[in-house]
């Protein structure tokens, strides 16, 4: 086995310009942060207005929101991004279909596409989510709004969504984490995220071992501060004597 | 933009060879998946603190990084281990690599099912079965296993069906399974949109399928 | 009459917290023991340490000459050897009530298919229950199912029985068909050592009763002694006994 083991290598040049490594992997850090959490605002914003829509009386909008989740849940996420990212611009009206291929740089249109993907395909996931938190409020919550005058409108937004968002904060955390886990597939439609720097990396420098090492401690060191942040906001937003709060 | 469908028709043949592709590693990785995860679950319910702790991090390292990362890891990884362990370079397939990897990921989250099927299942059981003089490895092989994989077994489903759509990541390394193919038959006739959407349709008519029966064996469970 | 089951000077503790403090009796060949107590006193405890199911840190356990806490103990072996009955129950609900009674004699035993079955059924007779053979313990009312778990118990062909409060968890009209099968028992000479609040069937079947309170076996005596010479007894075994007489 002639392996030629190097830790150092993180720090030599790439040959590309002055770079070295290192810079690649923060420039795809980079790349994988702006596309979890710009998915997470429209994954979160969507997801919130389905898992309303599932619980409202009458029949339309919970089916809506119902097909919705069964559509994105039973789809391959991989196939859901190819479809975004080659079908869906060559239905596009003429001139917003040539903005999207030759008005903006191929990483941009990259970066669309799997934003919207993952946004769309993370939104099913929260919708359930929120689904959940409002049907496990007792249904007294509900009754007593709508006694005191409030709208329906009005119920969710000062009663019953305030509740449900606490007490989901965990499911929605582990939802969190994982679009940022699946932001990984923009490598395979060319967006230069940190996986496929990594994999960049290592064909450049033949380091495999080192590169895929580092790549797996960055997300390993990525999920645990994102979820102590999740347990702070937790804490924060937590009532005191309410489901396991401190009196 | 008109979409042409016809010529997915002499095209099914290949498709159904990437569907078996498909088929084949999922069968393989859940039975795989759920064997180590049953270990994994039992290593880290044990006394021993040493085998706990390892399972635990094991757990969490692969519920911390994404299958993308493995799949694409343990393509260039595998072989070379291999080469190591045999001495000569025996050169491993991407399916072998690939299968390694899903087992690996897998067993991370068959764990945390496994783990709290058994944990449901009432000490006094445990009890009953050592005051008949059981072993600890058969009070588990006779008693809680039997008990906990039925309770178990909607989410054990639920999760296998996940990994169903998940083994069309093995794009990445180039294997050809369902969706790989229907793309590269896609590409070779001129229709890569209509074969794509065929393939979407194909697997969310599966995926649905199989998850309204999971639903269903839930509500029989529950009675 | 030789001891059967010996318990000397026994003593544990959960972390900080005493749960038994120096025990000490015993139980001989063919005799039966009622321990009664508040709840809370130690007496479940005591009993699941006899066939190590607690272990406990100070102390000796002796069954028929062989020491429980010797980590060189084959303790599946030594339970073979000691029936069981608990106050749930549990019998196997993934088997049969046929297959409840013939898998450890099996998988422990070494019996035949054949050899387990007849001899679960022989007993499953004796308890009243053939008919039911056929069915799945959740099939069976709670009284049913203790005397099958009885029924288990003895198809291992036991040196002594324990009983761990079976009773306590049955409705008050089934409570009768049990005791009549573990009254039964005793009067063919089985080693029994009894956890029960049936204060009646101490009366009828026990020779002696042990009293516990807090950890600590207060009274240990002779049937006539105990229930006869009321003022000669302990305070806390008075009240106690008041208390559950007057029901």
């Amino acid at each position: 086995m002639n392996y030629h083991w190097d830790w150092g290598i993180f720090f030599k040049s790439t040959g590309v310009g002055s770079e070295i490594y290192l810079n690649w992997f923060v420039s795809g850090l980079g790349w994988t942060i702006a596309v979890a959490l710009a998915g997470w605002i429209i994954a979160l914003a969507l997801g919130s207005v389905l898992g309303v829509m599932r619980t409202l009386p009458g029949k339309l909008l919970p089916a809506i929101a119902t097909a919705y989740v069964e559509l994105f849940r039973n789809v391959p996420l991989l196939v859901q991004l190819f479809i975004w990212y080659f079908l869906v611009p060559d239905l596009l009206p003429t001139p917003l279909e040539m903005w999207f291929k030759q008005g903006i740089s191929p990483a941009t249109s990259a970066y669309l596409s799997v934003v919207v993907c993952l946004g769309l395909f993370t939104a099913a996931r929260v919708c359930e989510q929120v689904r959940t938190g409002i049907q496990a409020l007792p249904r007294g919550q509900n009754n007593a709004a709508l006694a005191m005058g409030f709208t329906t409108a009005q119920t969710y937004r000062f009663v019953l969504l305030p509740q449900a968002f606490r007490v989901i904060i965990p499911p929605l955390t582990s939802e969190f984490l994982n679009i940022f886990k699946n932001s990984s597939v923009a490598s395979l439609i060319g967006l230069m995220e940190l996986l496929a720097q990594t994999k960049q990396t290592a064909e450049f420098s033949a380091n495999i071992f080192e590169a895929f090492t580092l790549a797996t401690l960055i997300y390993f060191v990525l999920n645990m501060s994102l979820m102590g942040f999740m347990a702070w906001v937790e804490k924060r937003v937590r009532i005191p004597g309410m489901m396991g709060g401190s009196k | 933009m008109a979409l042409d469908f016809s010529q997915i028709i002499p095209a099914l043949p290949g498709l159904a060879d990437g569907m078996a592709l498909t088929l084949k590693l999922l069968v393989m990785a859940v039975g795989g998946g759920v064997v180590l995860g049953t270990l994994l679950a039992l290593a880290r319910l044990s006394d021993n603190l040493l085998l706990s702790r390892l399972a635990k991090w094991y757990v969490n390292y692969f519920r911390s990084i994404p299958l993308l990362l493995v799949i694409s890891w343990f393509y260039l990884v595998v072989p070379m281990v291999l080469s190591w362990i045999t001495g000569d370079l025996t050169p491993v397939g991407a399916f072998t690599s690939c299968l390694v990897a899903f087992v690996m990921f897998e067993a991370a989250y068959f764990s945390e099912i496994v783990r709290a099927g058994i944990q449901s299942i009432s000490r006094g059981q445990i009890n009953a079965a050592y005051a008949l003089g059981m072993t600890y490895s058969q009070a588990m092989r006779l008693v809680i296993l039997p008990q906990a994989f039925r309770k178990m077994m909607p989410l054990l489903l639920q999760q296998s069906i996940i990994l169903f759509q998940d083994t069309s990541l093995v794009y990445a390394v180039g294997l050809m399974d369902f969706l790989n193919t229907a793309r590269s038959k896609g590409d070779i006739v001129g229709l890569p949109h209509e074969f794509l959407l065929f393939a979407g349709a194909v697997y969310f008519v599966i995926s649905f399928g199989a998850s309204q029966c999971v639903k269903r064996l839930q509500k029989r469970l529950a009675v | 009459m030789s001891a059967m089951i010996s318990i000397n000077n026994v003593s544990k503790w959960y972390g900080d917290f005493q749960v038994l403090t120096d025990c000490t009796t015993g139980v001989k060949k063919g005799e039966v023991v009622v321990v009664c107590g508040p709840s809370g006193s130690g007496k479940s405890t005591l009993i699941k340490c006899v066939n190590a199911l607690e272990p406990f840190q100070k102390g000796e356990i002796i069954v028929d000459g062989i020491s429980v806490g010797d980590p060189k103990t084959d303790l599946p072996k030594l339970r073979s050897r000691v029936g069981m009955v608990f106050q749930h129950f549990e019998l196997f609900p993934h088997l049969s009530i046929t297959e409840n009674l013939a898998i450890a004699q099996v998988k422990v035993l070494g019996r035949s298919q054949e050899e387990a079955r007849d001899k679960g059924l022989k007993l499953l007779d004796r308890v009243g229950l053939k008919a039911h053979a056929h069915k799945f313990p959740g099939q069976l009312s709670g009284g049913q199912q203790q005397r099958v778990a009885i029924a288990r118990a003895l198809a291992m062909d036991p040196i002594a029985m324990l009983f761990d409060e079976p009773t306590s968890a049955l409705d008050p009209e089934m409570i009768n068909e049990v005791l009549d099968v573990m009254t039964e028992l005793a009067q063919e000479g089985m080693t029994m050592m009894c956890v029960t609040h049936e204060m009646g069937f101490a009366r009828r079947v026990a020779h002696r009763v042990i009293f516990m309170d807090k950890g600590a076996i207060v009274e240990d005596c002779e049937k006539d002694a105990f229930f006869g010479d009321i003022n000669a007894r302990s305070e806390r075994a008075r009240q106690f006994l008041s208390k559950i007489l007057q029901h």
